[in-house]
């Protein structure tokens, strides 16, 4: 199986992700070893939108926070545009699942959060944020406060803090799971916008496979125990991509293949549970 | 709640300001009014009853006394004016001493994990003493003066501040510094721009314990050893039977701790507008 993800990991583009052989073994309090990830071999080529997708516990945070270079990993081999990854990089933007914006702040102070770390000059990083806060539809709700804004509005203005200092790449840790079903289409909606308009490296991940085949240019799908590539399939739907692809029989039909990829044969689709697999996520 | 019931248009005329008030904060009227009528039950009722002055007071009384005392020149050692000042420097210094001690141990302690587990048993066993119980001991080592009542009054205001925020830094929200750490802050960033305003509302809980504790501790000085303040007043005032003056005594008492009280939920409010559970927390 990880042969079959590994040969069509190749992409036309030049890679700015490269992942080779990783592994990663957490050790617990009580000496156990949990084998997180098993053999991650990717590619994410320039401008590319890739979403991972699997149930909770196949390790695809845990991915996400090896390539951000927020863990270290146990084994194997993990690039960022071209430059191997040893800690937290400044060139990469993360979204996280929570928006995590600084409560005591206004949103454009939250946005300007990282310029203000990482002392860049002030007034140019303000412009942008005003730019990218406009392009996420909150020009008005720069001074308001992250509680008088609602959940979507919340993890908008965390996209445009992660956009701000301009970073090539975008890591997405299922950004938009804390949000309603409605809103979450719109975001979707939102995001594939941004991305066109911003011209970045998107890998996001999600538990929802219509999202995941709605946004990406191809679907990374992961198993549990240990975490590990089982298929990468490509999806040729057109962009721009409205929401009523999601009724078209190619739709139907990855996410028919991913959902049949995750829960197995001999499972009924409608009945199975993701949460089957539980442990790390 | 139907328009049926209003009076018809002709006849509005314009709510009187009374009106106005019952209708939206009913308490700016109602809680001063019941004020008036417990002072009143109590007024007559002590004089119906034929209570002893000396058992308990009519308010009169007592605001005769205050009155008294505060007619009295400021150095004068019979009137308020010294007395208060004198508790007011003690409760004012050993607040800021004591807690800011407190506070600035407490951060350096929970930064290092080692540290905080080894002392964490002992600083919460020593939280529950009853710490005014040394107060006699205090005064035997720093003397009838300023310094014995401060130490009392640091005594209990530190460790409200330590627990407090020590446990603030404990509870700040691990996504929040996962964050910082991608956007490749340095600890002392990371310190300043998220583990300390997220440690505040703990913070300021333990800065309200103390303002509290503060104020008993100077009066329990006082009335171990010392030649001024208000809790000596009281004693002196309490010996001589003159239970108006020493009710009048802790009148005075209660307002430099409705003071005190009332400006920390100020600097709360001003500093704190964020944090929702917290300004539910102290009923605001």
């Amino acid at each position: 199986m990880t042969m079959e993800g590994a040969a069509r990991i190749a992409t036309l583009r030049p890679a700015v992700i490269e992942v080779a052989g990783l592994e990663k073994i957490f050790v617990t309090v009580s000496n156990e070893r949990i084998h997180a990830l098993h053999d991650i071999s990717l590619a994410v080529g320039e401008r590319e939108f890739v979403t991972i997708v699997g149930p909770s516990g196949c390790g695809k945070s845990t991915l996400l926070k090896l390539i951000a270079g927020l863990l270290p990993a146990s084994a194997g081999r993990i690039a960022v545009g071209g430059k191997i990854v040893a800690a937290p990089r400044t060139d990469i933007g993360i979204v996280f699942q929570n928006p995590i914006l600084l409560p005591w702040r206004t949103v454009i102070e939250n946005v300007l959060l990282p310029a203000e770390v990482q002392g860049r000059p002030m007034a140019a990083a303000r412009a942008r944020a005003r730019e990218l806060l406009a392009m996420v539809g909150l020009a008005e709700f720069e001074s308001k406060y992250p509680m008088e804004l609602s959940g979507g509005m919340q993890q908008r203005a965390a996209i445009s803090r992660a956009l701000l200092c301009d970073p090539e790449i975008l890591l997405m840790d299922e950004p938009f799971g804390a949000l309603d079903a409605m809103t979450r289409e719109q975001m979707n909606l939102d995001l594939q916008r941004i991305w066109r308009e911003a011209g970045k490296t998107v890998v996001l991940i999600t538990h929802s496979i219509p999202e995941a085949v709605f946004l990406g240019d191809r679907v990374i799908v992961m198993s549990p125990r240990p975490g590990r590539i089982v298929r990468v399939l490509d999806v040729p739907i057109p962009r721009p991509r409205s929401i009523d692809v999601m009724g078209e029989p190619l739709f139907g039909r990855l996410t028919g293949d991913i959902r049949k990829l995750l829960y197995g044969r001999d499972r009924d689709a409608d009945t199975a549970g993701l949460g089957a697999a539980g442990g790390i996520a | 709640m139907t328009t049926i019931d209003l009076p018809p248009k002709e006849a509005a005329a314009p709510p009187g300001r009374l009106t106005l008030v019952m209708r939206t904060r009913p308490e700016i009227v109602l809680a001063p009014l019941l004020l008036a009528v417990v002072l009143l039950a109590w007024e007559y009722g002590v004089i119906w009853l034929d209570v002893p002055t000396y058992i308990l007071p009519p308010p009169s009384r007592i605001a005769f006394a205050m009155w008294q005392g505060l007619d009295a020149g400021l150095l004068d050692r019979g009137g308020y004016w010294l007395h208060a000042g004198v508790t007011v420097a003690e409760v004012l210094l050993g607040f800021f001493i004591g807690s800011g001690v407190g506070l600035v141990l407490g951060t350096i302690i929970s930064q290092f994990r080692i540290l905080e587990a080894t002392l964490r048993v002992y600083l919460v066993a020593i939280q529950s003493l009853p710490k005014v119980a040394l107060a006699p001991i205090v005064v035997m080592w720093f003397g009838f003066g300023l310094t014995s009542k401060v130490v009392i009054i640091c005594l209990l205001t530190f460790f409200p501040l330590l627990i407090t925020s020590m446990a603030g830094f404990k509870a700040v929200d691990a996504e929040r510094l996962e964050l910082m750490r991608a956007f490749g802050a340095r600890p002392w960033q990371i310190f300043w721009k998220v583990r300390f305003p997220s440690a505040l509302p703990y913070i300021f809980a333990g800065l309200d314990m103390a303002a509290v504790l503060a104020v008993v501790g100077a009066v329990v000085g006082e009335f171990v050893g010392a030649q001024r303040g208000l809790g000596t007043l009281i004693l002196s005032m309490n010996a001589q039977m003159d239970t108006a003056g020493t009710f009048s005594v802790f009148v005075i008492l209660a307002i430099v701790g409705i003071v005190l009280y009332q400006g920390m939920r100020i600097i709360e409010r001003r500093y704190l507008f964020w944090s929702g559970e917290h300004m539910r927390a102290i009923g605001s």
